[in-house]
């Protein structure tokens, strides 16, 4: 999985579509509702299902960030699964507000 | 990400907000408010044409208008790049310019086609009219664009040779994006005014910034003072940036209008030296406003630092000179960008030392058009602007190096010196610039714009030596200009820039500058 900063990916079993804000320090692999999640556009397997251990929720607006890896994901669209990493769910990143300019 | 999925993601998650305020001028039909969604569709019928046309470039020649977001996911969609152009340049600047930006199809301002004569070969140009009411053949959907691909050519304003045009790419400005806007932050009401020019990267940021928080874009064709502050009151403006020399003006509106904009929250200035003691007005006369002071370069996708609300509070609330100073500073840098200050071998210098300002970064493009990149192996891009960071990690911006005046070996920074004389309670304005010496190769000469005489209490109109000493005991006496003359106003670029080369030639220190 490159996980590149710009980087979308979509949940195989949810509405979830997330953008990657920061890159992890060493590569893993993102997951949403139990499964690895697939780069937005492409096609997703059709006979997985949504894994009863990862049904926290993904929040649009909302950024989760692993403190592990330091990869830093924004929900651009919610869904019922939980996101995570090597199978760890990844907790919601504290609200920091952006040093914006503009 | 790529823009066209910045524009995706925002009409998915806020479809039915309005993107777009009612304009007052454009096509017929148009004139009308858009919602996320419709955006998206124009944006969808201007690529289907863009695409039918077999265009490589979506080249514009126009004052601000709807067209300028239209425009710029227009080309992201049709995967060719964004390139705005300032109309106001003289007839062969543009031509020059527009050579270099074909083949493309050209979105031009009325004023424009007669100025150009037999057109530019490879340039097909279209009214504003036009280009908004345009749509073409149905075409299959084009996937995930390419963030290495270029979005958006910005020829920059230099004034001699070729012109050359900075090119960012997708990956640069959506980096820029996702590190300093809250996606859906906004307010269903919020609503930001954009009247710096489209050919400037402020223009380019704005809407960028705008659509990802989920704001109305409110457009204002030309700056006057006088129409930013009734649209910004008509249209409840919450957010909007503006160069000094528009702050002044809109200052001295608000005052004779006593109007307040109860609405605006957040007022952010750049683009050029911002004299401290209108950011002190500012602050005083606008008080529920936040204000935010950035600093960036075409070549890095705008903002690098930013001096935010809290910051102007805490310095001008600050008994401390230290912090009372930060005033007069760009802020911190963006928290995902590394800033340094090197000396002239490249060395890093610690706090408090003079050099040149460097940056690393996911939104740093540093690439010309035709032209080698500007950025190191290891990221790094050298500004050409010089500074230093304080102790807590304020940048302070002295201006370009080209500007330093070398006295006898010494290096002068005109920054330094023009920022004392600002301090002086009668000076309003002052540009400090080399002029050729047979003794010292260069002298310091600063041309002083002093205040309305009726403001200036018991201590009068200062001369030549006074001002002299008030430099010199500040600095040092090799700092204090030996050449002081007044006027009335001094010469700024529409984007705020001082014209110091206008300054020099007329001083007879450099060869007329080319229109």
């Amino acid at each position: 999985m490159d996980l590149k900063p710009g980087s979308r990916w979509a949940s195989q079993v949810c509405a979830t579509e997330v953008v990657v804000v920061r890159s992890s320090t060493e590569p893993v692999s993102l997951e949403c509702g139990g499964h690895p999640m697939t780069p937005v556009g492409e096609d997703r397997a059709t006979d997985l299902a949504l894994d009863p251990a990862f049904t926290g929720g993904s929040l649009i607006g909302k950024r989760f960030a692993d403190p592990e890896s330091g990869l830093e994901l924004l929900v651009t669209k919610a869904g019922e699964g939980s996101l995570a990493v090597n199978g760890v769910t990844i907790p919601l990143k504290e609200a920091k507000p952006l040093p914006s300019s503009d | 990400m790529h823009l066209s999925s910045l524009l995706d993601i925002a009409a998915d998650a806020l479809g039915d907000r309005v993107a777009l305020a009612a304009c007052t001028h454009g096509a017929a039909g148009a004139g009308g408010a858009l919602t996320y969604k419709e955006l998206s569709e124009r944006v969808d019928a201007v690529a289907r044409h863009l695409a039918g046309a077999g265009a490589e470039r979506l080249v514009a020649v126009d004052v601000n208008s709807e067209a300028v977001p239209i425009g710029l996911f227009g080309a992201a969609r049709a995967n060719i790049a964004y390139v705005p152009v300032n109309y106001r340049l003289a007839d062969a600047q543009l031509r020059a310019i527009l050579e270099r930006a074909a083949p493309g199809l050209a979105v031009v301002e009325p004023s424009v086609p007669p100025r150009l004569g037999g057109g530019v070969p490879g340039l097909s140009l279209l009214s504003r009219d036009e280009f908004l009411a345009a749509d073409g053949p149905a075409r299959a959907a084009a996937g995930e664009g390419d963030p290495e691909d270029p979005a958006v050519l910005l020829f920059t304003s230099g004034t001699t040779g070729e012109p050359k045009a900075a090119v960012l790419r997708h990956r640069h400005l959506t980096s820029y994006v996702l590190e300093t806007v809250e996606f859906m932050g906004a307010d269903p009401e919020d609503a930001a005014l954009v009247s710096v020019p489209p050919y400037h990267i402020a223009g380019i940021a704005a809407v960028l910034s705008s659509v990802w928080s989920g704001r109305r874009l409110v457009y204002l064709p030309q700056f006057s003072a006088e129409a930013w502050v009734d649209l910004a009151a008509r249209e409840a403006v919450t957010h909007a940036m503006v160069v000094p020399t528009m702050l002044g003006r809109i200052l001295e509106v608000l005052v004779e209008r006593d109007e307040q904009l109860p609405a605006l929250r957040h007022l952010s200035y750049g683009g050029g030296r911002m004299p401290m003691a209108l950011v002190e007005r500012a602050l005083e006369q606008l008080p529920h406003v936040g204000l935010v002071n950035a600093y960036g370069l075409t070549e890095t996708s705008s903002t690098i630092a930013v001096l935010g609300p809290e910051d102007h509070r805490e310095a001008i609330g600050s008994t401390e000179p230290a912090v009372r100073h930060r005033l007069g500073s760009v802020g911190r840098p963006l928290p995902n960008l590394e800033v340094e200050i090197r000396d002239h071998d490249g060395a890093p210098l610690g706090a408090g030392a003079h050099g040149e300002i460097w940056v690393k970064g996911d939104q740093v493009s540093g690439e010309y058009l035709g032209r080698a990149s500007a950025v190191s192996a290891d990221g790094w891009l050298a500004t050409n602007d010089g500074g230093w960071l304080d102790e807590a990690g304020y940048l302070f911006v002295e201006g370009r190096l080209d500007d330093v005046i070398v006295r006898g070996g010494e290096n002068l920074s005109p920054g330094e010196i023009e920022e004392v004389l600002l301090s002086h309670p009668a000076v309003a304005d002052v540009a400090v610039i080399g002029v050729p010496d047979e003794e010292w190769g260069e002298a310091v000469a600063a041309v002083v714009v002093l205040v309305e005489s009726a403001d200036l209490d018991e201590a009068g109109v200062p001369d030549e030596d006074s001002l002299r000493a008030w430099v010199a005991e500040r600095l040092r006496s090799t700092r204090a200009p030996g050449r002081i003359e007044f006027r009335r106003e001094l010469p700024y670029s529409e984007t705020g820039k001082l014209l110091r080369r206008v300054l020099k030639a007329e001083l007879g220190a450099a060869p007329p500058p080319t229109p």
